[in-house]
């Protein structure tokens, strides 16, 4: 078994965990029946999922003979940015009452996205 | 005994229709909300699966253009996640 063979079964094999990662996330999200534990199923999409397609298309590139790392641009970019929109996410939650509210903070009265005025 | 080439087509396709039934999945959680978070959540996981499409199909045709495609996808999809976010939070975007 050469190199470029060994890359390729690598490249399927980061398909088919990336493609599980994906479908588990997304079921996730569907099933689940809160908005909280709905947030959390699909940043396993964002970043394994993705993540591994990514690694698939390194490792056909370097099974190709033309090896390439602009992917690893893309992951770096997805990983720093999806644990902040999951951040804003949950904001919202909170800040529209949907989920449990968190525990009072120790100085101030309330969390500053719950002190909104009444009218809005 | 099948083929490496073979067993990497069929997992190419297997991926394809994985990422297909996400985006068809998270539509329907899109639809039926019920919260606005939700509705945020399920938009930006369809952004994230239309990006796991489009680096599918840069596999699969092996053209390189797709990746600053993707590039530019995953910072729209973020830029536009925040923004609603913000908007619903703050009642403006910008401020």
């Amino acid at each position: 078994m050469t190199l470029s063979m060994l890359a390729t079964l690598g490249a399927a094999l980061s398909l088919l965990i990336g493609s599980g990662f994906v479908i588990v996330g997304v079921i996730g999200l569907l099933k689940f029946n809160d908005p909280m534990t709905r947030l959390h199923a699909p940043t396993k999409v964002g970043t394994l999922g993705i993540g591994m397609l990514l690694l698939a298309s390194i490792l056909n590139a370097m099974a190709a003979g033309d090896p390439s790392m602009h992917e690893l641009l893309i992951m770096a970019f997805l990983f720093v940015t999806a644990p902040v929109s999951a951040n804003f996410i949950a904001k919202v939650s909170i800040h529209k009452r949907t989920c449990e509210a968190p525990p009072k903070p120790l100085k101030d009265g309330t969390w500053s996205t719950l002190d909104a005025p009444k009218d809005e | 005994m099948m083929s490496i080439e073979g067993f990497f087509d069929i997992a190419l396709i297997i991926a394809l229709v994985a990422l297909a039934t996400g985006q068809i999945l998270s539509m329907v959680r899109l639809v039926i909300g019920p919260t606005t978070g939700d509705r945020i959540l399920a938009l930006d996981t369809m952004v994230i699966n239309a990006l796991g499409l489009i680096i599918v199909l840069g596999i699969h045709q092996g053209v390189k253009v797709y990746f600053e495609v993707a590039l530019l996808v995953a910072m729209l999809g973020f830029v536009s996640t925040v923004a609603l976010a913000r908007f619903l939070l703050r009642g403006d975007i910008i401020e």
